[in-house]
C-alpha cells in the first residue's frame, strides 16, 4: 500500500495554488497544459527555503509569508501615475515599451524602425507563432522564479530587433499598488544587429513582482543591456535575466539595484556559439533591513568565449547582500576566459554580505579566476581625505562613489550612466 | 603659532611620544631629524589627527586653538597640512575631483564661498604648471599609477592649493631621486612666507640642502634631544645618529 505524501503547504503556497487555478481558466487549452506543467514545477518543492542550496541566503519561504492577489486590470489613474514616473527618464531610446502592473500599455509605447513589439497577451490570444520563442534562453524551468513566471506571466512583450545601426529600446516597468504581477519579456536580436536595452523598474506600493527577461542574441550581434531596479522599498522583487549568445556576439549587462525590500536578481548566461564576449556588472545599494541578492550562472558551453563579471555591493544598517556567482566551463569549452569578481563595502557593524563565487571547470585549457571581498571603508584612505579638510561623511561618500564607480565607468550610454550615477548619489545622501 | 607642550602619545598602549616640546612661529622652517623609530612620523600623525593614536598627556595648539579638540578635517580647515610620507592611492576618485572637494570643504568650513569650476581650474592650472603636473595627471585617479615623484609633487600641489598656515612634511624626500627632490624642494621654497611655518621631518640631511631650515631638532625616543641651527644637520650627516640612539634612555 502506498500513501500519497502531501507536504504541508504554507499559506503563500496555498494562495498561489488557488490563484493559479483561477488564473488559468480563461486560457486556451494548449496554454493551460503548458502552464500546468510550469506550476507543477513550482508546486513540487514549493517555496524554497534556506536548506535549498540555491536559496540558502535568500529564504523565500520565510520572506514570502503571503501571496498577494494578482493585479487588477489597470485603471486610467494607474496608467497616469506610471506615465509620470516614467517621464523622469526622458527619452532614453527610440523605442519604448511600457508595462504597468504586468500589463502592456499600448498608449505609452513608442515605435521605431527595426523594433517589432508584440504584446504577449495578444500573442497568447492569437496563439501566435512568436510564442515559440518563450523559454529558449537557457533559464532552468525548475527554478522557482522561472517556474512561477512560466505559470503566471500573461503579459509583457515579445520583441524582435533587426537594425544594424544602434537602436535603443526602453523597457519601462512600473508598479502601483499591493498586488502580485508577472511580466515576461523576450527580445530576439537578429544576427549582426546592434541594440541597447534599458530596463527600468519603478513604482509604489507593497507588491510582489516577478519579471523574466529573455534575450536571444543572434550571430555577431552587439547587445548592451541595462537594468535600473528602483522599485518601492516595500516590494518583493524576483527577476530573471536569461541570455543566450550565438557566436561572435558582444553582450553586456549592467545593473543598479537599490529598490525593493527583498530583491533576487538571477542571471543565466549561456554561450552557445564561439568567439563571443560578455561583460556582466552591477551595483547594489541597501540600508535598513533590506535584502538584495544577485545570483548568476554563466555557462561556457562552447570554446573560445570570454566572460567578465564585476559586482559591487554597499550595505549599511541591518541590510543584507548576497552574491552567488557560478562559472561553468564544460568539457569542450577550451580557451574559455572567465573572470568574476564581487566586492562588498559594509558601512555598519550589523550589515551582512554573503559571497559565494564558484568555478566548475571540465576543460583543461582555460583561464578562469574569481575573487570576492567584503570590508569596511579603509581608515587610512579616510584619514587621507579628512587630512585635506574633507569632512567624514563627504569623504565616505567620495569613497563609496569611487567603489561603485568602477562598474558605472563601463557604461557606454551617457544618458544611462548619468541616471545610474545620479540614482546612486541619491541613495548615498540618505543611505536607506 | 604651532605650540606643542610635553606631548605624550601612544599607539596600542605603546608610548611613542614621551614629552615632546616644540614651538614653530610663522615664517620659521624647522627640521626634525632622527633615527628610525624615534617617533617622527607619529608626531606628524598625532598633529594631523589620525585616530590610531592616543594622546595621554600634553597639548598642541594652533594659534591658541587646541588641536586635539578638532577632527582631522577641522584641523586642515584651520590651516594645518600634512604632506604624507606615503600618499594614498584612491581608485575611482579623479585627482581634480579630490582637489576641488578638499578646497571647497575648507572654504565652507571657514565661511568662505565655494569656488566656481572655472575659478578653481585656473588656480589648479597655475599651481600644477609650476610643479610639472599635467592636465592628464589631474584627470587620473588620485595617485593611482603615479610614480613616487609624481605622488610627492601631487602632495606639494595640494599644499600650494590649500595655502595652509603650518605645513608638516613627513619624509617628503623618501623615494625621490635627485631631480624629483629638487622639484619638490622648489615647490616648498616657493611657499615659504612670513605667515607660514614649516616642520620638515627627514631622516637624511640631503633634503635640507634644498629646503634650508632655520632651526634643526634631533628627535630620539619620542623627545627632542637637541636643537641647533642648519649646521646641526651637517653634523648629523657626518656622524650619524649613533650618539642619540641611546641618549634619551
Amino acid at each position: 500500500m502506498t500513501a500519497d505524501i502531501q507536504p504541508i503547504r504554507t499559506a503563500a503556497e496555498t494562495a498561489l495554488a488557488e490563484a493559479f487555478a483561477r488564473f488559468k481558466q480563461p486560457l486556451p487549452a494548449g496554454e493551460i497544459a503548458r502552464r500546468d506543467a510550469a506550476f507543477a514545477e513550482f508546486h513540487k518543492a514549493g517555496l524554497p527555503h534556506r536548506r535549498v542550496e540555491e536559496w540558502k541566503y535568500t529564504d523565500l519561504r520565510a520572506a514570502m509569508r503571503e501571496a498577494k492577489p494578482l493585479a487588477e486590470p489597470n485603471s486610467a489613474a494607474v496608467v497616469a501615475m506610471a506615465k509620470t514616473a516614467i517621464a523622469q527618464f526622458g527619452s532614453l531610446g527610440a523605442a519604448r515599451a511600457v508595462i504597468v502592473n504586468g500589463q502592456y500599455v499600448q498608449d505609452l509605447a513608442q515605435a521605431a524602425d527595426g523594433v517589432e513589439i508584440t504584446p504577449l497577451a495578444a500573442a497568447l490570444t492569437e496563439s501566435s507563432d512568436l510564442l515559440a520563442s518563450l523559454g529558449q534562453s537557457g533559464a532552468p524551468a525548475s527554478n522557482t522564479a522561472v517556474a512561477l513566471n512560466n505559470a503566471f506571466a500573461s503579459d509583457g512583450v515579445l520583441v524582435r530587433m533587426s537594425s544594424r545601426t544602434k537602436t535603443t529600446l526602453h523597457l519601462a516597468l512600473h508598479q502601483e499598488g499591493d498586488h502580485a504581477s508577472y511580466t515576461r519579456i523576450v527580445v530576439a536580436v537578429d544576427a549582426g544587429a546592434e541594440v541597447e536595452l534599458i530596463e527600468t523598474h519603478t513604482g509604489s506600493g507593497a507588491h510582489q513582482t516577478n519579471t523574466m527577461v529573455e534575450i536571444l542574441v543572434g550571430e555577431g550581434a552587439r547587445v548592451a543591456h541595462y537594468k535600473l531596479q528602483d522599485e518601492s522599498r516595500e516590494t518583493l522583487h524576483l527577476a530573471t535575466l536569461a541570455a543566450k549568445l550565438e557566436g561572435g556576439v558582444n553582450f553586456s549587462s549592467t545593473a543598479l539595484t537599490k529598490g525593493a525590500n527583498l530583491a533576487r536578481q538571477q542571471i543565466f548566461l549561456t554561450f552557445a556559439g564561439e568567439h563571443s564576449e560578455a561583460v556582466l556588472g552591477g551595483v547594489s545599494l541597501a540600508g535598513a533591513r533590506r535584502h538584495l541578492d544577485t545570483t548568476l550562472f554563466v555557462d561556457h558551453a562552447v570554446p573560445n568565449c570570454a566572460s567578465r563579471e564585476r559586482y559591487k555591493t554597499v550595505l549599511t544598517d541591518d541590510a543584507r547582500g548576497v552574491f552567488q556567482g557560478k562559472i561553468l566551463v564544460r568539457r569542450d569549452a577550451q580557451k574559455t576566459d572567465g573572470q568574476m569578481k564581487s566586492d562588498a563595502l559594509l558601512l555598519s557593524e550589523s550589515a551582512e554580505m554573503d559571497l559565494k563565487p564558484e568555478l566548475e571547470i571540465y576543460a583543461d585549457d582555460v583561464v578562469c579566476a574569481h575573487g570576492a571581498t567584503a570590508g569596511a571603508i579603509d581608515d587610512e584612505l579616510l584619514f587621507y581625505l579628512m587630512a585635506r579638510g574633507i569632512p567624514r561623511a563627504e569623504a565616505e561618500t567620495l569613497m563609496i562613489t569611487a567603489f561603485a564607480g568602477e562598474v558605472f565607468e563601463g557604461i557606454e550610454n551617457d544618458a544611462v550612466r548619468d541616471i545610474f550615477v545620479a540614482s546612486a548619489q541619491n541613495w548615498l545622501s540618505n543611505r536607506g | 603659532m604651532l605650540e606643542i607642550k610635553n606631548l605624550h602619545a601612544s599607539v596600542e598602549d605603546n608610548e611613542i611620544l614621551k614629552g615632546l616640546d616644540l614651538v614653530i612661529k610663522p615664517g620659521e622652517v624647522h627640521a626634525i631629524m632622527g633615527p628610525n623609530g624615534s617617533g617622527k612620523s607619529t608626531l606628524s600623525y598625532v598633529l594631523a589627527g589620525k585616530e590610531d593614536y592616543e594622546v595621554t598627556e600634553g597639548s598642541a595648539t594652533l594659534d591658541g586653538e587646541d588641536l586635539f579638540e578638532l577632527e582631522a578635517d577641522e584641523r586642515a580647515a584651520k590651516g594645518l597640512f600634512l604632506a604624507f610620507q606615503y600618499p594614498l592611492e584612491i581608485p575611482g576618485v579623479a585627482t581634480m575631483t579630490f582637489l576641488k572637494a578638499a578646497l571647497n570643504a575648507q572654504r565652507r568650513a571657514r565661511g568662505e564661498g565655494e569656488l566656481s569650476t572655472p575659478e578653481f581650474m585656473k588656480q589648479v592650472r597655475e599651481k600644477a604648471d609650476g610643479l610639472g603636473i599635467s592636465t592628464e595627471m589631474l584627470k587620473r585617479a588620485l595617485n593611482v599609477g603615479f610614480s613616487g615623484g609624481e605622488k610627492k609633487r601631487n602632495e606639494i600641489l595640494q599644499m600650494a592649493l590649500l595655502e595652509p598656515k603650518y605645513c608638516i612634511l613627513d619624509e617628503t624626500d623618501s623615494g625621490l631621486d635627485i631631480d624629483a627632490l629638487k622639484i619638490v624642494a622648489e615647490g616648498v621654497n616657493a611657499l615659504r612666507a612670513k605667515d607660514r611655518g614649516f616642520l620638515v621631518i627627514t631622516h637624511y640631511q640631503r633634503l635640507l640642502d634644498h629646503i634650508v631650515p632655520d632651526i634643526v631638532h634631533v628627535m630620539s625616543k619620542g623627545r627632542i634631544v637637541r636643537t641647533g641651527g642648519p649646521e646641526l644637520a651637517h653634523e648629523l650627516e657626518a656622524k650619524g645618529y649613533a650618539d642619540y640612539v641611546g641618549a634619551a634612555a
